[in-house]
């Protein structure tokens, strides 16, 4: 399967910015299908960012993140080539893992 | 115990001068009686304080300390948003050592949207995309050198992102 992850992530000289799109439903469980059930929540609870092993970045998510959610920061360091690890687990235990290198 | 309830009628008065007092009255961080013990878990998870449906709740299993507004924090987002499945907001900062960010929208049903750990090197800003239910304030909570500043705004949501 693809992976959910999608990373941008530039060096600009002494920093790099690093911009993420992950595919998930992001289901917050106060949304009704067309039964009128509620849709269980499901949802990305941690995503870490690791600069050659050291954490970079770390995003702890609730239900009132968007779907398919965009977050976008900036380190300093990171050189074009450098790997760049990204991992997420949501709350039903699902997890994903990719690495990238930088631009 | 000692040391927090001197600290109270300067960070009260401080919270009460700023010019986000009223929108922090309504989160409830006012009320600054809280267990000297508590200290931010800053490591793992915020499991009880995500299940919050009370700002003042959340934010107490959050930090337990007060918060003062601060005009250091830059908070960008839509004065109107149209899909309130998808409300784009940015927030950066000129404070120095931040170690944490926090989105607080205080008319969702959970009122704690995402909690964001800056490690050492990682430049003090952040742009995400947030459901927000309704018109909302959206607060930002910055923590830096061990304390806590605030800015908020508000947004008005057309339609709502959290379905019901």
């Amino acid at each position: 399967m693809a992976s959910s992850i999608r990373v941008r992530a530039i060096a600009n000289g002494e920093t790099t910015d690093v911009q993420t799109l992950i595919q998930h439903p992001m289901d917050s469980g106060f949304i009704r299908d067309d039964k009128g059930e509620f849709i269980p929540a499901h949802f990305i609870q941690e995503l870490t960012f690791e600069h050659n092993g050291r954490p970079v970045f770390i995003a702890d998510w609730g239900t009132a993140v968007s779907k398919d959610p965009y977050v976008k920061f900036t380190f300093k360091g990171g050189a074009k080539g450098d790997d760049l690890k990204v991992s997420w687990i949501d709350n039903k235990g699902e997890t994903d893992t990719a690495t990238f290198k930088i631009q | 115990m000692t040391v927090l309830e001197g600290d109270f009628p300067v960070t009260r008065r401080l919270v009460l001068q700023g010019a986000g007092s009223v929108a922090l009255a309504g989160l409830g961080v006012v009320s600054l009686r809280v267990p000297g013990t508590l200290a931010a878990a800053n490591d793992k998870y915020p499991q009880d304080a995500f299940k919050q449906k009370d700002g003042k709740e959340a934010i107490r299993l959050l930090y337990g300390r007060p918060i003062e507004p601060s005009d250091k924090i830059k908070l960008d987002a839509p004065e109107i948003a149209e899909n309130g499945a998808v409300v784009p907001i940015s927030v950066s900062t000129s404070l120095a050592d931040v170690t944490t960010i926090a989105f607080v929208v205080p008319e969702n049903p959970n009122v704690l949207a995402a909690y964001y750990r800056i490690p050492q090197g990682t430049m003090p800003s952040v742009a995400n995309r947030l459901k927000m239910a309704k018109t909302s304030n959206v607060t930002v909570i910055v923590e830096s050198g061990g304390k806590l500043f605030s800015a908020t705004k508000e947004v008005k949501v057309t339609v709502g992102g959290c379905g019901g």
